[in-house]
């Protein structure tokens, strides 16, 4: 699978990642190197082979309904880029 | 007291040879004294280190005892430490002191190990080399031209060149292993789930595991005692008793089954390695185990199957850092878009933006089922070759590494290349088994390592087989020239 | 002219009513102060992770019992992947192939009488996302991650409903069984139970949909009904003006009534959805399911029969009375205490007392006069100790705390006057004072029946008997 400039900055868009038009080509020479590495799985054929997500064979444990967190709003927007008056300031959300 | 495992400076701890307190003097004074050249430190919390040994001092005084009260070590700077900059090796959190402590944190602080300071790594542990860090490359104190491997490179660069008695790590595609082996230190990857994942910074989650690093079996055994056990906090934490690995450790090797994959044996592997290792499964041979020869088929699978899996997990993982919350936040974000492109642009390095973009690919409308479900399919047939091995071999061994420490640079720009060094390693995550890498020999002034590969929770036993080899060989005693 | 058949399908987000959120110890309460409900799981720091909340699960499957559903043994949690800054971690955790609950069906009762069976095609466990708040932080946007994490159940219905009346009454329908079922607090203002629609037309008759288009932000009843009506004129005008519909997402503006595109601020939407690899498959034994069984309360439809067929009450009685689990309850709990009389019962719980809770504003938990008050007054008039009118006085009282009824009729002087010789004494009095009247009445004038009553009820201070005065009267009138 070749991947092209424009397809990267497609994927790149919906990564949310800037990348340098200068650095396009190379991005994408890696990536279809990295794509043609993967490639090598369709040497096996894995029909009816159950995917597996989790290495280990477990059920989702449940916790109970019990408040346990209080408010740490101050230690958390210590770490902050920008708030104000308790919020999280971000550049203007258009709905 | 630099040059002394955890068991011995538990011991003159206990004995009191010295106090915690000269201990991290010590080791700080080494940290200062070695760290510019290798570069094994991103942060150094000297205050706190030297409070956390006085208060272990003060524990001992009271009565306290423990294998680690008062033993000096270090975390890999995944580990999120309240009040300490946790960096994962990215600029992205280059200011982000952590507001809470990992759950592995929290229990190497309760057994009263004292923290020397955060170790460098690959940022957010995507590399094979340390190279990929915002903070520079970490140097093998072995050569000073080598990598250390990666991406707990900083963790055993610090513990090879006695920087530190024992260091945390994780291990996602042989994040443990891989540095161990080419640093010459001791390092174990338990079973998935039986250390917390909690405050351990996600790479790719269904992979991730984090564990010890020391120079000997038997410090790992300490360390993991500390480290392994429930957490409800981790919903993949395993809800099981954790042995006494150190009780463990001196069980004879007679009748031991050591299964010897022959595709771990073959093209590839370096011929001096090759060598290095047979030797040491000679040594085996000597010390009671009986060596088969066994087939894992789908091996050459597993290097396809995770660069799909862990950079699609990574690709959704790395998706919070925003720069909204927390992190690097772009100079004057002229929108929504601008802000998130540009933030995560400028902190994120090469290596890691390559990961997002394979990731968010193998993920996305029309690619799934090619790429991700394939490779869980890959995964399970992986999997299974191993739980057929495991009906008939204790363990299973081989290189750790196809070939002993590279050279810096060597293989930066050529990721095939450099992703090609975990061959042998990461398997052992994909199926979520636990794996040690031991120090074997040399070739060159380069260290060889062993991977040992157990079953499921088999970890005592892993540590069992390693130490055993300890005892009769000095591989683990040796230390580089210049740091000694 | 061309005959037009709407389809519309609705998917409902309500907000499971449990303390903490669905993946973190935080509290869920509403109106908290920015930020101080959202703990480190919330805000997505690096390293955290999520833990499942069993109460969110046995919620999500009551409601799935409730509607006769299939509830899944195995489900799988997702990850939705998407940037926005009210989204901390970059995706949203939600159900997406292996939903926990699937194929179940609601019953609406429609305009003409007749009703009709709604297909639930799924219903599954998701986190809410957070706030943005637009109001001027310098051009900037203010984020609040409260509501991330509070649990969700989207309930998503079959493309059943055919009008916007249709929608509005199984909208209803949900939002009263899932406040029956203690699962959801249905606060609308708050945000509990919200509403997309997907509407599309297309030609009566024509067995394929129409393109549909999806409107968000309804949420109120109303604005669903005028949301879903605007839109189906709005398509209908536009397909027969030669135009098409997009498939689109269109947002509702209650104040010009209209919905509008939301084009161009949406992009097309890759969620890469993916199992999520921090959690593990719920899976849920026969004992868990059972149990939840087993506390399941009758549900309103079962309740209405009953309650038709024990109490001999209307359809539209029972519906009323069934309308509230609480309700239902307060009326059982008053039949019981006053022993019988279920009508007399009915006309009381749906009468004095709804009213006297709704000027209050208060719900039957709240309510200063317990069952078996208002069934003690209810004895009253039982037996004739006083009218239904006076009881109407002394129910005020008892709303009011003046004190128990007896206490109430004694105190005040309210028992009904039963004594024929005490009524026949106030009957002589007015045929005494109103002459004229009688003189009328006895040349044929019926009508001024009424006004005998009247005055000797007045007289009486209300307290004869009616019937005895009207028997009476009729008597001594002659």
């Amino acid at each position: 699978m070749s991947l092209g400039p424009a397809e990267v900055a497609k994927i790149a868009h919906l990564a949310r990642l800037a990348i340098h038009e200068q650095d396009a080509p190379a991005y994408a020479r890696n990536l279809s190197a990295i794509l043609d590495l993967v490639a090598q799985m369709n040497a096996v054929d894995t029909t009816g082979v159950a995917p597996m997500a989790h290495p280990l064979d477990m059920a989702q444990r449940l916790r109970a309904d019990d408040v346990t967190e209080s408010s740490q709003r101050d230690h958390f927007q210590a770490i902050a880029p920008r708030t104000e008056a308790g919020l999280y300031l971000v550049p203007k959300v258009i709905e | 007291m630099h040059d002394k495992t955890i068991a011995q400076l538990g011991a003159g701890l206990a004995a009191g040879e010295f106090s915690s307190e000269e201990l991290v003097r010590a080791f700080l004074d080494r940290i200062a004294r070695h760290n510019p050249q290798l570069n094994a430190f991103i942060t150094v919390t000297v205050e706190s280190a030297l409070a956390q040994a006085r208060a272990a001092d003060q524990r001992r005084q009271r009565g306290e005892a423990g294998p680690l009260l008062g033993v000096p070590i270090a975390h890999k700077d995944i580990f999120c430490t309240d009040g300490v900059r946790t960096s994962c090796g990215s600029r992205i959190l280059d200011r982000f002191i952590a507001p809470y402590n990992a759950t592995v944190v929290e229990k190497l602080n309760a057994a009263g190990a004292v923290m020397l300071g955060k170790t460098n790594m690959d940022e957010f542990a995507m590399g094979s080399s340390n190279e990929t860090s915002f903070y520079g490359p970490v140097r093998n104190p072995w050569d000073l031209e080598a990598v250390p491997g990666g991406s707990s490179g900083g963790s055993a660069a610090a513990v090879a060149a006695w920087l530190t008695a024992g260091a945390t790590g994780t291990d996602t595609g042989g994040s443990i292993r891989q540095p161990a082996a080419l640093c010459g230190v001791t390092g174990i990857k338990p079973t998935y789930g039986r250390v917390s994942r909690w405050g351990m910074i996600a790479y790719a989650s269904s992979l991730d595991q984090g564990g010890p690093m020391a120079r000997t079996a038997e410090d790992c055994a300490l360390l993991l005692g500390a480290l392994a056990g429930f957490d409800p906090r981790d919903s993949t934490s395993v809800d099981r008793p954790v042995p006494d690995y150190v009780a463990a450790l001196d069980r004879p090797l007679d009748g031991l089954k050591i299964g010897l994959p022959k595709e771990y044996f073959g093209e590839g592997l370096d011929g001096e390695v090759a060598r290095v290792v047979e030797s040491a499964i000679a040594e085996y041979r000597k010390l009671g185990a009986e060596t088969v020869e066994i087939s894992l088929p789908n091996s050459q699978l597993a290097i396809p199957a995770y660069y799909v899996i862990a950079p699609a997990e990574c690709s959704s993982n790395l998706a919070r850092f925003d720069g909204v919350r927390y992190g690097h936040r772009c100079e004057n974000p002229k929108d929504l878009l601008d802000l998130y492109t540009r933030s995560r642009g400028e902190g994120f390095g090469a290596e890691v933006k390559r990961r997002i973009l394979v990731g968010t690919f193998a993920l996305s409308a029309g690619y799934y089922d090619a790429y991700y479900l394939k490779a869980q399919q890959i995964r399970r047939l992986i999997s299974d070759d191993f739980r057929r091995a495991f009906e008939r071999v204790d363990v299973i061994a081989g290189p750790t590494s196809p070939t002993v420490a590279f050279n810096l640079g060597e293989k930066v720009d050529d990721p095939i290349t450099m992703y090609l060094s975990d061959i042998y390693t990461i398997a052992v995550n994909l199926a979520g088994l636990p794996g040690l890498s031991l120090p074997v020999g040399f070739v060159g002034q380069r260290p060889v390592g062993l991977q040992l590969i157990g079953d499921y929770f088999a970890e005592d036993r892993l540590l069992n087989v390693a130490h055993r080899y300890q005892q009769v060989t000095d591989w683990h005693q040796r230390a580089p020239a210049a740091f000694a | 002219m061309m005959e037009w058949e709407t389809v519309i399908g609705l998917e409902i987000h309500a907000q499971l009513a449990t303390k903490s959120k669905i993946f973190s110890g935080a509290a869920t309460a509403y109106g908290a102060e920015p930020n101080t409900q959202a703990c480190a799981i919330d805000l997505g720091l690096p390293g955290v992770l999520p833990v499942l909340n069993r109460e969110a699960v046995r919620m999500a499957v009551t409601f799935g019992l409730a509607i006769g559903a299939e509830v899944a043994r195995r489900s799988v949690f997702a990850r939705k992947n998407y940037f926005y800054p009210d989204l901390p971690k970059g995706y949203q955790i939600s159900q997406y192939e292996l939903p926990v609950v699937q194929k179940g069906q609601l019953t609406i009762d429609l305009d003409d009488g007749t009703s009709k069976v709604i297909g639930i095609t799924r219903a599954h466990l998701e986190e809410d996302a957070g706030k943005s708040l637009h109001e001027d932080f310098h051009g900037l946007s203010g984020i609040d991650l409260n509501r991330a994490g509070t649990p969700l159940l989207e309930i998503v219905s079959e493309p059943d409903l055919r009008s916007a009346r249709e929608a509005v009454a199984y909208m209803k329908k949900l939002h009263q069984m899932v406040v029956y079922l203690g699962i959801c607090d249905g606060n609308m203002q708050e945000g509990s139970f919200r509403c997309d629609a997907n509407v599309s037309v297309r030609p009566k008759g024509d067995p394929k949909f129409g393109t549909r288009a999806e409107i968000k932000n309804l949420n109120s009843f109303r604005f669903v009904e005028r949301a879903i009506e605007f839109e189906i004129e709005r398509q209908i005008d536009l397909i027969e003006s030669g135009g098409k519909v997009v498939q689109e997402t269109r947002l509702y503006d209650p104040d010009k009534g209209e919905t509008r595109s939301m084009r161009g601020k949406e992009e097309a939407n890759d969620y890469r959805y993916f199992p999520d690899p921090d959690l593990l498959p719920l899976v849920l034994d026969e004992a868990f399911i059972a149990a939840t069984r087993a506390s399941l309360p009758e549900l309103p439809d079962a309740r209405k029969q009953r309650f038709m067929s024990q109490y001999g009450l209307s359809a539209y009685d029972a519906g009323v009375l069934t309308a509230s689990r609480e309700l239902g309850a307060y009326y059982e709990e008053t039949v019981a205490a006053l022993g019988g009389e279920p009508k007399l019962c009915a006309n009381w719980v749906m009468g004095d007392f709804s009213a006297f809770l709704n000027k209050d504003n208060r719900d039957v938990a709240q309510s200063p006069v317990g069952a078996a008050q208002l069934a003690s007054l209810l004895r009253r008039i039982q037996d004739r100790t006083i009218s239904g009118k006076i009881a109407k006085d002394v129910f005020e009282a008892l709303w009011a705390g003046e004190g128990e009824t007896d206490a109430i009729i004694e105190k005040r002087g309210l028992k009904q006057i039963t004594d024929t010789s005490a009524i026949e004494k106030v009957i002589d009095d007015v045929i005494a004072a109103n002459p004229e009247q009688l003189a009328q009445y006895r040349a044929g004038k019926d009508k001024l029946f009424g006004f005998f009553v009247g005055q000797v009820m007045k007289l009486s201070k209300g307290k004869a008997n009616p019937q005895q005065v009207n028997d009476l009267l009729a008597e001594k009138l002659k």
